[in-house]
């Protein structure tokens, strides 16, 4: 059995590991609370510009359909947009998402896919990315605690650049969907062209006034839309980032006070035996007398 | 009682205004615009400057500043998107050519950074000998 002092050193070290752990996830904490207040205080503008795009799509623009609103089958030019953390130390959080990508850059490559652009938001992602050897476009890292729109843009018009430009098909945006406090899921959405219900069939009952012209007003909304579709899935990753830290340090403090107990009883135990040796010794010492 | 509308200014990163009022006024691409309630549906650019908003039973105007944005109009409905960036199509351009460059650095660099952590755990690898060494030629081997 290791000696008493080398067990109080472990004690000690183990000790020093939970402080910080503990420490981490109370900074967790209220950056998480902010984080979640973000993300809802985004929602109001990407609904609006949801329904202003739907009421577009209902409106008789009977001259220009906006290339974002293009069908697309199989697509063979495949962009995928990644959100990750900058930081790690978020339990699984990051690696799930990489998996999932993965499978999904394969899935790709088997239905014909021959070329895979990637946007990287967020250290990790890119560094990940780039051990893959993956093509990586664009970029952004160190966006620290808020998600600021105007760092998104560049790299973001990259990639709708290269869409607009047809080097890509299809634009996908991977995240980490956050569920609740707990659950937080990786999910792989398409961001281009826009698809879902909102873009029904014109009903040409009733059209804007568009100033200065249709195209120029249109090309404007729905290259917010998608800067905002980003910006909101970037402020949701942080919620997730930052809940995903909280649980994976509250887990890692909890253990750290586990293994303290257990070298504690390891320590008084040798402790005890040791005076109980010396007892014996002095008795059996006096007995010989 | 007047005729109100009802105002929503909304910013990617909050939501600044949600009401009733009875006149909106603000910069629109082609020029100032006065906005009443049952106004055509209308959509147009707007550009960097104050959104005065006439509240009701209020003597002044509500003022917000966008930095350029999107307005839409619908008969009962008013909404302002709002910029939080400004913005221009130079502008973008820009920020779209610097983030090529620093992709386009990255791949020429890739070597040294796609091999950083190889490098750092490499690095306290040499380290940790170094330091064995050292420990070793102390003892006097």
């Amino acid at each position: 059995m290791a000696g008493g002092k080398e067990i109080r050193n472990k004690i000690k070290s183990v000790q020093n590991t939970r402080k910080i752990t503990k420490a981490m996830e109370m900074v967790s904490v209220s950056k998480m609370r902010r984080a979640q207040e973000r993300m809802r205080s985004g929602r109001p503008y990407t609904q609006k510009i949801r329904q202003l795009a739907a009421n577009l799509a209902l409106a008789n623009v009977t001259d220009y359909r906006h290339p974002f609103l293009a069908k697309v089958e199989n697509p063979k030019k495949v962009g995928l947009v990644l959100i990750s953390t900058d930081k790690g130390l978020c339990g699984g959080l990051n690696t799930n998402l990489f998996r999932m990508a993965v499978n999904r850059l394969k899935e790709w490559e088997e239905a014909g896919a021959t070329d895979i652009r990637v946007t990287c938001i967020g250290n990790k992602g890119l560094g990940f990315m780039q051990r893959m050897g993956a093509r990586v476009i664009s970029h952004v890292t160190q966006l620290g605690d808020t998600p600021h729109l105007e760092r998104l843009i560049g790299p973001v018009k990259v990639m709708i650049d290269a869409y607009l430009g047809g080097q890509v098909e299809a634009v996908y945006i991977a995240f980490n969907q956050f569920v609740n406090t707990m659950k937080q899921e990786p999910q792989i959405v398409q961001l281009l062209p826009l698809t879902g219900e909102s873009m029904g069939t014109p009903d040409s009952s009733w059209d804007y006034i568009y100033e200065p012209d249709a195209q120029a007003v249109i090309d404007e909304v729905m290259l917010r839309l998608v800067e905002a579709t980003v910006y909101q899935t970037v402020a949701e990753n942080m919620a997730s980032e930052q809940s995903a830290r909280m649980v994976a340090m509250k887990a890692a403090s909890d253990n750290a006070g586990n293994v303290i107990k257990q070298l504690q009883l390891v320590y008084n135990k040798t402790r005890q035996a040791a005076i109980t040796r010396e007892i014996s010794e002095i008795v059996g010492g006096a007995a010989a007398v | 009682m007047a005729m109100t509308v009802h105002v929503d200014v909304v910013s990617t990163e909050e939501q600044i205004f949600s009401g009733l009022a009875e006149a909106v006024a603000l910069p629109g691409e082609a020029g100032e615009l006065g906005i009443l309630p049952g106004h055509t549906p209308l959509l147009t650019r707007i550009r960097p400057g104050a959104v005065r908003l006439k509240l009701p039973n209020q003597e002044h105007d509500e003022l917000i500043f966008v930095a350029g944005g999107v307005l839409e109009v619908q008969p009962g409905l008013v909404t302002v998107l709002a910029d939080t960036a400004i913005r221009g199509r130079d502008l973008d351009e820009a920020k779209a050519m610097e983030a090529k460059r620093q992709a386009e650095e990255a791949l020429s660099n890739q070597e040294s950074k796609l091999d950083y952590a190889r490098a750092q755990a490499e690095l306290a690898e040499a380290a940790a000998q170094l330091a064995t060494i050292e420990r070793m030629k102390k003892r006097g081997h």
